[in-house]
């Protein structure tokens, strides 16, 4: 029931985890990934990345900028050229 | 032969020169662990944006593709973008660069192609100069810059792109050292621009989605890609200096050692001559009397 998430900028690994559920602002919209969502690629804009790691719990921000979201069989992947710690 | 006094002073100037051979083998490994933590860290973006790059790179192919990956459809200028170290003292790391970027250049020339040179790192200005005096385009200048990060990375490439666009070149080559170990580091040259075809990934039969679309997305990504290899390059060139450093120091800290050896040597057997011609003078005046 959990969906893994991957943070990934080119100075290093952000995040690897399993999490209840991400909120990506995507290019045409914020979307929400939980386990098994479709496959499913979109760019995103600068924005806060929500983590969720339970149900109900409350979120966790991490400000991204430049990158693109990749959602595929192993989780949800997000690729950053920045992440304000 | 030469007096005591030289001697000694020649010995207490190799001395110095290996305590600074040494300092700078330590400084380096040092930085050269970090080099290689940096050149770690940033595989695992570069890894999974090939494998994005390889699916989505597949499905939008043939008029539509962008001009990064597709090209200027000639291939007649061809741009070689050299990574130079910005400091010596690093054995003949920069002469195998330089070497690797004048035998591709040669070649491409021989084939009828014209070439030019951005050059990135300072030592590799001179030498290529010497060659290919004309030939020598414009460049980025990394020395004063410490650390040297993703920022720098995406300076070049924006530059790149940029000269790609307006039509200055159509194709770009990088030259850059791999880091294999503190003993090897092999210059390497591979295509940038256009963005070689990647190997098709294995065809994944769930649709994916894409927003906007593929092509807007691919549009976004070839720049993304570039920048990613070039970051790549200067992480390893990072690496590499600090390797090839590394062990160059060493060698020169044992050549001084060696050297000190043989100096000692002379300058004690001289000694014990200038001892015994004493001695001898000595008994020779008693004797006489």
């Amino acid at each position: 029931m959990a969906l893994h998430f991957e943070l990934v900028t080119p100075a290093k690994l952000v995040r690897s985890e399993e999490v209840h559920m991400v909120v990506v602002p995507g290019a045409e919209g914020e979307f929400g990934v939980l386990e098994g969502h479709a496959p499913f690629m979109s760019t995103i804009r600068d924005g806060a990345v929500q983590v969720y790691k339970t149900a109900g719990g409350e979120p966790e921000s991490i400000e991204v900028r430049g990158g693109f979201a990749e959602v595929g069989d192993k989780g949800l992947t997000v690729l950053a050229e920045h992440v304000e710690d | 032969m030469a007096s005591l006094k030289e001697l000694k002073d020649r010995i207490g100037s190799v001395k110095s020169t290996q305590k600074i051979t040494k300092a700078k083998q330590m400084v380096a490994a040092a930085k050269l662990r970090k080099a290689q933590a940096a050149a770690e860290a940033a595989r695992p973006y570069a890894e999974r944006l090939a494998t994005v790059m390889g699916s989505i790179a597949t499905k939008v192919s043939g008029d539509g593709a962008p001009r990064l990956l597709a090209g200027t459809g000639s291939d007649k200028r061809h741009l070689m973008v050299v990574v130079n170290t910005d400091k010596g003292l690093c054995g003949g790391l920069n002469s195998n660069i330089v070497k690797e970027a004048k035998t591709q250049a040669r070649k491409l020339i021989a084939e009828g192609k014209d070439v030019t040179f951005f050059l990135v790192g300072k030592k590799g200005r001179a030498p290529l100069k010497r060659e290919f005096a004309d030939a020598i385009g414009d460049g980025f200048d990394t020395s004063d810059v410490r650390n040297i990060g993703y920022a720098e990375a995406e300076a070049i490439a924006e530059k790149l792109v940029g000269m790609f666009e307006a039509g200055s070149f159509d194709v770009a080559h990088l030259v850059y050292p791999v880091f294999k170990s503190a003993l090897a580091q092999d210059p390497v040259t591979q295509q940038l621009i256009p963005v070689p075809a990647p190997e098709a990934a294995e065809a994944s039969d769930a649709v994916v989605e894409y927003e906007p679309d593929e092509e807007a997305i691919l549009t976004e990504l070839l720049p993304r890609y570039v920048k990613t290899q070039l970051f790549g390059a200067l992480l390893e060139r990072e690496a590499s200096e600090q390797g090839a450093s590394m062990t160059a120091m060493d060698n020169a800290t044992r050549n001084a050692g060696e050297l000190i050896d043989k100096l000692t040597i002379q300058y004690n057997r001289s000694r014990q001559a200038a001892i015994t011609t004493e001695l001898i003078e000595i008994i020779a005046g008693a004797e006489a009397l």
